[in-house]
């Protein structure tokens, strides 16, 4: 294979340039982390305790055991519902609407959990997964199905089911089947432990939260990796995204390819749901989504839609989230600040002109390359 | 207005598309400027009309130095484009699009349409230009469109008009009452510009020929004392040969059998209507027809891609009227589409994934669930030397290739596989010489081979050269047809009946 | 040939009429039956210098009629078709339902319809602010997923400046920061060339993050700093004293009167000046309007900057024309609702308002369906604007037509 073969080889990780996949992230992380800085000046915080609160960062991410864990528990939703996003990104979707579906698949798996909390859990655990995953796939179905049929945009499509998401929640947490007996406010019922996923490293300390839904992360990195690059619906996925217009042409059904994508980047955010019901909160409460499914989208951006990049963003993201905790406990600054810091991550990697823009001397001049 | 472009150079990155050009443009005459496509006319006149700063060089309008800071200054020095696709609002009226840019005001920026519409009325009158100013630009036909951009130049008091290959889109008829308001144009004391790959049109036309070849003037002279094939071998740098070769004439049974079809636009009008013909094996039928009488509906109809209103296909005896372009391409159909940067390839993509674009589902290609890429970049490396289709490797991006190269991509892809019938669309639209000849003989080989072959292109010239029989296209519907076996083609017939003549 | 066409026609007006039948059936099978008594609405307050007298609707009866109204107007469609008019059958036919709905909800019971019709009013100002927006920028081809964040960014501000300087002042800083939302979007997408969709989102996640990180960093600890003055409503002699049409549009306070007007002048600057033709030419095909010398970018970057401005004071309405006070992520959604008020309108200022109404009715349905205690649960009820959004959207697109360009970056050579 000659230099040019592993140039374009290069391609099939996103972008053509090293640059774009390794200086530009980098470049966007600093920047971002600097900007944070001056919104915490503006809003009176003191240099001192700007410095304390990112040395807390650091500390709540990778400073100690639990903070590991934490990182690791944190990341794990990220980047299931980024390797969704992911692949809708790919054929040409953007899907905004992972955060319902992480609160529909979470709420299932909870409700099947709990249906079947008698059964051993070999069957207990992969059938609220699946339950979760099923759910979220067919929520995110609904937009596909919206897309692929009337022509509606899956952008106001699937935030409107973001939106309606929530009053589902709201409602379904008071139905007698799902809400925990004796209680009045939204709150269902627990999840049983044959359908947990099982705390991985209770016998060192029974307070580190790292679950097996890192294992369940690990495997569908994997599988979208070869869905993406090594499958025929991958293939088509991409082509779709790239030129529908010639997709259709080749012969490829494109009603079914938006409908499919769509499912499956709904299931693996259903997945995610249901990583936090069974593995982290044991249980579905009014907001437990948090918010991941918006994280998620930055997440996927920065892993340049494709799934290694999402898992290393994910970790980074987990990171943000985990040290961002630590930060409002040791400096008192708000956690809203990594929403902040996220964001600007994603101008700055949708933007590589800007950060180029931004800091000429990291990068080739044109033309040299 | 005297205009001299002296020693211009041009350069995209490391791409050069003008080398040291110099050209004079004398006001009352017609210079015809010859160049194969991708010669680098366009880019030439693009410099001239403010569109690109000049890598190198000077212009200089009646001796003195200008430097244009984007088209409006152009405008305002008095050169305008008439460009080869058009630039108009197609939703805006005649009148708006006249105006645009430099339009007569009111008080609170108040749109003077009324003006608007004088202007064009009595540009219309003084140069035979007729157009209604308030008709909407989608709804008129090409011709028509190109007398606005006329208009819309006249308007901004153009003493140069530059037009790029005005001919293309129109019948033989139209391009001869398009030379008569050039000629107008020129005694009104306007220099022109006349930009064409089309030997005849040149040598009809112009007072003065320049040929540029990769970017540079490669000769110049009087038309009345060049001949056609001194001009095509300046244009193309080796002597050229017109001739496609071919085996003779022997038509095989009905392949394709296509009996009272309708077809309908995205929005209800009916494109194609109560259309009917029979292709045979071993032939290849051109449709000629000026561009938007319903041939690419009647291709997507065809290749599955457009839902048939009424009417039946046969193909081999078999109906498909309403099968999937998938089955369609399991029978033995391929389609060469009309626009290969919007339909036929997928720029991001490598040359081998192109290459499998429609036949990545199934053996050898695919292993279950999986695609064997392995198994595909040989096949495409293979296939890709075969179709001489020029690229680095077979990981390039299609989007790097030559245009040339692309086509021949495509065709590769849909002919190197067991093919019975074949659909393409504008097959060499916008080729160089070499790449069009490459193309035309692959299609005479699979018609050599049996296959039947429907062809559509609106550049006549085309149709007549390759086609066993030539079915002529109006308004949805075949209004004739003619055959060289059977009686010499009239090219003149054939483009007033293009024009509607026999309808 | 035009059989055909009838056909297709045909095959739509038969599922239209269909749908108007079911609903009939549906009527009469669930509502009519739980509609006991009289349903009475109040049009007018006793205070009113003309009051007119309550409208009282027989609950069962009337919903009886409705359905049968409804079932009459489904079997014609479905049995004679008459195309032309099943949109705006259609149209009627919803619209009569939703009356019968009211009035089983309202049956045995006392409802302010003019009270109904003034929220409808209020409530659509954000939605058809959002969509005017959406218009500006789509008009010259920047798509704008943003407007939700200059919605908050709006409503942020005002309330800060506002209870710092006073709501005008507020109201100046709010449309000022849109405008500079507006500007950062055509920054990022016309210089820098970032997806524009890319763009929107980054825009909405900043400003949530921004606003929650100064909401909780700051307004916790200085309370003052987040209680701005509202604005009141303006009467305007005369016409306020008008029955229904009085309160309903004579008495509302400037966001109301704010969304009318500048729903005119885009109409007027879109359509009847000349920067507004340049503006469309560049939304629909950039690449003719710079061959004739017109600054695209430049265009773009006005444009998208005015239509910031304009979700910039529509964002104000959360706070200075409302509660006065700013909570985090409070535009809850409307932004986008005012883009789908954007399609529903056809990209047309007017159109976009109109579509406004049509959520805002559905907005204040809602919340006032919520205190007659009806079965259906509340949650559901809260539902209905993104709802009705979704089905907007789903129906209207590829009927409406956007501007050609809209979405893609333009590239000069």
């Amino acid at each position: 294979m000659n230099a040019m073969d592993k140039a374009t080889q290069w391609r099939l990780l996103g972008r053509t340039q090293v640059e774009d996949l390794v200086i530009v992230p980098l470049f966007a992380f600093v920047a971002a982390l600097f900007l944070g800085a001056l919104v915490m000046a503006a809003t009176g915080v003191d240099l001192a305790v700007i410095g304390q609160s990112y040395v807390a960062l650091v500390k709540g991410s990778v400073g100690s055991l639990n903070a590991v864990s934490e990182t690791l528990t944190a990341a794990a939703p990220l980047v299931l519902a980024g390797l969704g996003l992911a692949l809708g990104f790919r054929a040409g979707l953007f899907n905004i609407g992972a955060e319902g579906q992480v609160v529909m698949g979470g709420l299932a798996a909870v409700v099947a959990g709990v249906a079947l909390g008698d059964f051993p859990a070999i069957v207990a655990l992969p059938g609220a997964l699946l339950a979760g995953a099923l759910t979220g796939a067919f929520y995110a179905g609904i937009a596909g199905w919206l897309r692929a049929v009337t022509g509606a945009h899956e952008v106001i499509s699937t935030i409107m089911l973001n939106l309606i998401s929530y009053r589902l929640l709201d409602y379904l947490l008071r139905t007698p089947l799902i809400q925990k007996e004796g209680r009045a406010d939204p709150i269902s019922k627990s999840v049983p432990d044959a359908a947990e996923l099982p705390r991985l490293l209770t016998f060192i300390d029974a307070n580190l939260r790292v679950h097996a839904g890192i294992f369940l992360t690990l495997a569908m990195v994997a599988v979208a990796y070869w869905l993406l690059f090594r499958s025929k619906l991958g293939f088509e996925f991409r082509a779709a995204g790239e030129n529908a217009v010639a997709a259709r042409f080749a012969g490829m059904n494109a009603s079914l390819t938006i409908i499919l994508a769509m499912a499956i980047a709904g299931a693996l955010a259903g997945l995610a749901g249901a990583n936090q019901t069974l593995g982290v909160l044991d249980r579905a409460t009014p907001g437990f989504s948090a918010g991941i499914g918006f994280d998620a989208i930055a997440v996927a951006l920065m892993g340049r839609s494709h799934p290694v990049g999402v898992l290393l963003a994910g970790l980074l993201f987990g990171a943000l989230e985990a040290g961002g905790r630590q930060m409002q406990v040791d400096a008192g600054v708000s956690i809203d600040l990594i929403a902040i810091i996220q964001s600007l991550i994603i101008v700055f990697i949708a933007a590589p002109l800007l950060v180029k823009a931004l800091f000429p001397w990291g990068f080739r001049r044109e033309g040299s390359g | 207005m005297r205009v001299e472009l002296k020693n211009i150079t041009k350069r995209f990155g490391p791409v050069i598309a003008n080398k040291g050009v110099n050209l004079t443009i004398e006001p009352g005459e017609v210079l015809g400027l010859l160049g194969e496509n991708g010669a680098g006319k366009s880019t030439l006149m693009n410099v001239l009309c403010g569109l690109y700063d000049p890598t190198e060089g000077e212009i200089f309008i009646d001796d003195k130095p200008v430097v244009f800071d984007g088209p409006g200054d152009a405008i305002r020095a008095g050169i305008g484009m008439v460009h080869q696709h058009f630039m108009l609002v197609p939703v805006f009226s005649v009148a708006e699009n006249v105006v645009l840019g430099v339009e007569p005001t009111g008080a609170l920026d108040h749109l003077d349409l009324a003006t608007a519409r004088a202007e064009v009325e009595r540009l219309s009158e003084d140069y035979g230009l007729a157009v209604d100013p308030d008709a909407i630009i989608e709804t008129l036909p090409v011709g028509v469109q190109q007398r606005v951009e006329i208009i819309k130049v006249l308007f901004r008091s153009a003493d140069v008009l530059i037009l790029d290959e005005p001919t293309a889109v129109l019948t033989p008829q139209e391009v001869d009452e398009f030379f008569q308001i050039v000629r107008s144009l020129c005694e009104a004391g306007k220099a022109i510009v006349f930009i064409t790959h089309k030997l005849n049109e040149i040598l009809e036309i112009s007072d003065r020929i320049s040929v540029i070849r990769r970017g540079e003037i490669v000769g110049s002279g009087d038309p009345k004392e060049l001949t056609r094939p001194e001009l095509a071998e300046m244009m193309v740098g080796h002597p050229v040969d017109f001739d496609v070769a071919r085996a003779p004439y022997a038509p095989r049974e009905v392949i394709l059998d296509v009996a009272d079809l309708t077809v309908l636009r995205d929005h209800g009008a009916v494109a194609i209507d109560n259309l009917s013909l029979k292709v045979r094996s071993g032939e290849i039928v051109g449709i000629a027809g000026v561009q938007g009488n319903g041939q690419s509906a009647l291709i997507e109809a065809l290749a599955g891609l457009r839902r048939v209103a009424s009417g039946r296909v046969t193909f081999d005896g078999t109906d498909i009227t309403h099968i999937s372009p998938r089955a369609r391409h399991r029978m033995g159909i391929a389609h060469v589409p009309e626009d290969r940067q919007r339909a036929g390839l997928i720029g991001n993509f490598t040359v081998a994934e192109n290459m499998v674009l429609d036949t990545y589902y199934g053996p050898p290609f695919a292993k279950g669930a999986s695609i064997d890429w392995g198994r595909v970049h040989a096949d495409a490396a293979r296939v890709a030397e075969e179709y001489d289709v020029r690229t680095p490797s077979v990981f390039a991006a299609a989007a790097h290739l030559s245009g040339g190269n692309q086509q021949k991509l495509v065709v590769a892809r849909e002919l190197s596989r067991d093919t019975r019938f074949v659909i393409a669309g504008q097959p060499t639209r916008g080729l160089d010489v070499g790449s069009i000849a490459f193309i035309h003989a692959q299609l005479m080989a699979a018609r050599d081979e049996g296959d039947g072959l429907l062809i559509v292109s609106s550049e006549l010239d085309e149709i007549m050269a390759v086609s066993d029989r030539i079915l002529v296209m109006f308004k949805g519907r075949i209004v004739a047809e003619y055959a060289p076996h059977i009686a010499p083609l009239d090219k003149g017939e054939i483009g007033l009946v293009m024009a509607g003549a026999a309808a | 040939m035009s059989v055909l066409l009838d056909k297709a026609r045909l095959r739509q007006t038969r599922i239209t009429g269909g749908v108007l039948i079911a609903l009939g059936v549906l009527i009469a099978v669930f509502l009519a039956p739980d509609a006991p008594g009289v349903a009475t609405f109040r049009l007018s307050r006793p205070t009113d210098v003309w009051p007119v007298p309550n409208l009282v609707v027989p609950g069962g009866a009337f919903i009886y009629v409705v359905s049968a109204l409804l079932a009459f107007m489904g079997v014609r469609l479905f049995l004679k078709g008459g195309a032309r008019w099943s949109a705006l059958i259609l149209g009627i036919g919803l619209a009569i339902a939703v009356a019968a709905f009211l009035v089983w909800a309202t049956a045995g019971k006392s409802f302010s319809l003019t009270g109904m019709l003034q929220a409808t009013l209020v409530r659509a100002v954000p939605i058809a602010l959002g969509g005017l927006a959406g218009v500006l920028s789509e008009r010259v081809a920047v798509v704008n997923i943003g407007i939700e964040g200059m919605l908050l960014a709006g409503a942020f501000t005002g309330a800060l400046v506002g209870s710092l300087a006073g709501g005008i002042a507020g109201l100046a800083a709010a449309v000022a920061v849109g405008g500079m939302f507006g500007f950062i979007l055509a920054a990022l997408v016309v210089t820098y060339r970032m997806d524009q969709i890319i763009a929107g989102v980054f825009i909405n996640l900043f400003v949530l993050g921004l606003t929650s990180y100064i909401s909780s960093q700051v307004f916790q600890e200085y309370r003052a700093l987040n209680n701005a003055p509202v604005f009141r409503a303006i009467e305007v002699p005369f016409l306020s004293d008008l029955p229904v049409i009085g309160p309903v549009f004579f008495n509302q306070n400037i966001f109301v009167y704010g969304a009318f007007i500048l729903a005119g002048l885009a109409t007027y600057y879109l359509f009847h000046t000349r920067l507004g033709l340049r503006a469309r030419a560049v939304g629909e095909h950039p690449r003719a309007a710079d061959t004739l010398g017109i600054n695209v970018y430049r265009t773009r970057y006005i444009n998208v900057t005015m239509a910031g401005m304009v979700a910039g004071f529509g964002g104000a309405w959360f706070t200075l024309g409302s509660v006065g006070r700013f909570d985090e992520g409070m535009t809850g959604g409307r932004g986008f609702i005012g883009l789908a008020a954007m399609i529903f309108g056809r990209w047309h200022p007017v159109g976009a308002l109109l579509a406004a109404l049509v959520f805002g009715f559905a907005d204040s349905l809602q919340q006032k369906l919520a205190l007659l205690r009806t079965p259906i649960p509340s949650e559901f009820l809260a539902m209905a604007p993104y709802i009705a959004t979704i089905i907007v959207v789903a129906g209207v697109v590829g009927r409406a037509r956007a501007p050609a360009a809209d979405g893609k970056p333009y590239v000069k050579e």
